[in-house]
């Protein structure tokens, strides 16, 4: 099978001051093309930490990290910044957006960054605003749309470029559960839509029921991994 | 940095600067206040350093002075010249002359009925002065001197006061002829002039040529050659003519002349950097303080564009794009506010009220700015250069954030 992340034997130890905490113990994982995955756990189970290492935004202590079979642990800052640009996007939990940009050109972003032409880029970023159903509001600033209006835009920018994996790390912890639902539907509908790899992480049971596979972890460890299809 | 990147960096730097207007608008009022000031300061300084050394210039100095070979160590009698010959001449109607004159210039002691005083007399054919010293224009009170041979006499107005005498009064000049015998002569009082420095006024008497050197036994000779050119800073082809056409004579140029000018020159040069470099200190601080305020507050932001793949230069470019335009609205501004200062000044700025402070210094009391392109694109470079320079550090700090560290931060 296909992987495009591909985790063995992953740790990673924080060290404050004399201290040493840590947030994931050899953590094994393959997550096959197309995957709808939900990271799961409590506060602190390591949930984020692992995306962050899976999106080359952090480097493990030990282990090693594949995506789309580039070894990520061990890339130098600026391949990184190249696989992220062109190979994953990101939706956070809050501060997705550029604040000084309306939600168009934040979903141009990183096309721009690419180097996508600008006629191509806006034609791009206007077809997948009206998917996320902001094709109204596109000439908006970050400051004037709502936090589920927010994660719609941040969407649509982790998606436009067409990316092989997207990371969302607790997209709806911000919104109610009616924006939360219809932002996973949303989610669910990109990554059967436009065939790329989800993996989210939550501690809400709603969003957890619109995974594939639910991977659970705790105290840095995996402790479940359930193929929900 | 791509050209495709270049217009996102830019749009960013230029709506992140107006997210806080008033602290914008803050610094760009301190950047554009040093660069008035910068701007403003050597326009007067520039102004006033001119019009002393034009003024020096026409204090019987000229452009080019012709001697005898030792007196400028010794201005007597007995260091004279005959008048100029044909290939002096000739070098003195090259185009770039715009006048000349032969002068006699030695010690002598005036006196009036109650007062003497000691004085350089100076013998000058009055019509060939015109457009080569100030005395022509100089004379207040009575008359210029009219023929080449009469027998009237020129006294500076402090002079005049301090030897109880005035128009139509007369004075007698003592000197020493050729001969080593006290020459003396009595003069007329035909016109008191007014200059400035004082010093001029107390210092110098006028008569013509022919009575001057008459008095000496000077025969036909003469102390000096005085001429006016075209341009002052360009004398280096007329010299060597001049020095060709009389290979035994003194051929010195204004800068030789009068050293303390070019020191003068040099002061105000000298002067004027540090004024730029304490002034752009000051603005330094104001500009890297607003631009570490603004990375800090932006740090998760920073955070997202590494996360989002754009690399660390980009965002140093970024926050240098930032400092780059405050910096050039910012130069504008204060350039445009120095031209108009400048423009607002052009009948003079009067310090009249400090006159006699300046007047003794030999500075006019009313100062005309003169801006000059070397000093404006000097202030310019140097703002620009520095400001990005001291913006380096706030871009290196907004680049160097750890994505996940930048982007978890509270």
């Amino acid at each position: 099978m296909e992987h495009t992340v591909l985790c063995r034997n992953v740790s990673k130890v924080y060290r404050q001051d004399t201290v040493a905490v840590q947030a994931l113990t050899d953590v094994s994982l393959e997550i096959p093309r197309l995957d709808f995955v939900c990271l799961s756990g409590p506060s602190g189970s390591g949930k984020s930490t692992l995306l962050n290492l899976i999106g080359g935004l952090d480097r493990p202590t030990g282990g090693e990290i594949y995506v789309d079979g580039n070894r990520v642990d061990q890339m130098e800052k600026g391949a990184l910044a190249e696989l992220r640009l062109r190979r994953i996007g990101f939706v956070f939990q809050a501060y997705n957006l550029i604040p000084v940009l309306t939600a168009r050109e934040n979903v141009e972003f990183v096309m721009q960054l690419q180097g996508v032409a600008a006629g191509e880029r806006t034609r791009k970023a206007r077809e997948i605003l009206k998917e996320v159903g902001l094709e109204d509001l596109e000439n908006r600033r970050p400051g004037e749309l709502s936090g589920g209006q927010q994660q719609r835009v941040a969407v649509a920018r982790a998606i436009v470029s067409a990316p092989s994996l997207v990371l969302a790390d607790e997209p709806t912890a911000n919104l109610d559960s009616k924006t939360a639902e219809n932002l996973m539907q949303l989610l669910r509908h990109m990554n059967r839509e436009h065939g790329v790899t989800f993996i989210f992480s939550t501690h809400d049971k709603l969003v957890m029921e619109f995974s594939q596979r639910l991977i659970t972890l705790r105290d840095g460890r995996i402790v479940d991994d359930v193929r929900r299809d | 940095m791509s050209m495709l990147k270049a217009p996102l960096l830019l749009t960013l730097a230029w709506r992140n600067l107006w997210r806080h207007r008033g602290r914008t608008a803050a610094i760009l009022f301190a950047l554009a206040l040093g660069v008035w000031s910068m701007v403003s300061l050597a326009a007067l300084s520039r102004g006033s350093m001119e019009q002393q050394l034009v003024k020096a210039i026409l204090n019987l100095t000229g452009h080019i002075q012709i001697h005898a070979p030792d007196y400028r160590d010794d201005p007597v009698v007995e260091h004279r010249l005959s008048p100029p010959g044909a290939a002096l001449t000739a070098a003195l109607s090259r185009p770039e002359v715009t006048a000349w004159a032969p002068r006699v210039r030695v010690p002598a002691v005036v006196a009036s009925e109650r007062e003497s005083a000691g004085v350089t007399l100076v013998g000058i054919d009055p019509a060939r002065e015109r457009g080569l010293s100030f005395i022509p224009d100089a004379v207040t009170e009575g008359r210029y001197l009219e023929s080449t041979d009469e027998a009237g006499i020129l006294l500076g107005r402090k002079l005049a006061e301090r030897l109880e005498t005035g128009v139509g009064r007369r004075v007698v000049v003592m000197s020493q002829d050729v001969n080593n015998s006290v020459a003396d002569r009595g003069f007329r009082v035909v016109g008191i002039f007014d200059t400035e420095p004082q010093a001029a006024e107390e210092g110098y008497v006028f008569v013509t040529l022919a009575s001057a050197q008459r008095m000496l036994k000077l025969g036909d000779n003469i102390s000096e050659i005085a001429l006016m050119t075209t341009d002052r800073d360009r004398l280096d082809g007329l010299l060597a003519a001049l020095r060709a056409a009389a290979p035994d004579l003194d051929v010195q140029p204004w800068t030789v002349v009068e050293p303390l000018l070019v020191l003068t020159e040099k002061i105000v040069n000298v002067i004027l950097i540090v004024w730029y470099v304490i002034v752009f200190t000051a603005m330094s601080f104001g500009l890297v303080n607003t631009l570490l305020m603004a990375v800090f507050e932006r740090t998760r932001e920073f955070g997202l564009f590494q996360a989002l793949g754009m690399p660390p230069r980009h965002i140093l470019g970024q926050v240098l794009a930032e400092s780059c335009i405050l910096l050039a609205v910012a130069l504008a501004l204060g350039n445009l506010g120095g031209w108009l200062t400048v423009l607002a000044l052009k009948d003079g700025l009067d310090l009249s009220a400090f006159a006699q402070g300046f007047e003794m210094m030999g500075v006019s009391p009313i100062i005309y700015p003169a801006l000059r392109a070397g000093d404006v694109t000097a202030a310019n470079v140097l703002v620009t250069v520095l400001g990005l320079a001291a913006s380096l550090y706030p871009a290196w700090r907004a680049a160097r954030h750890v994505p996940v560290e930048a982007i978890t931060r509270v």
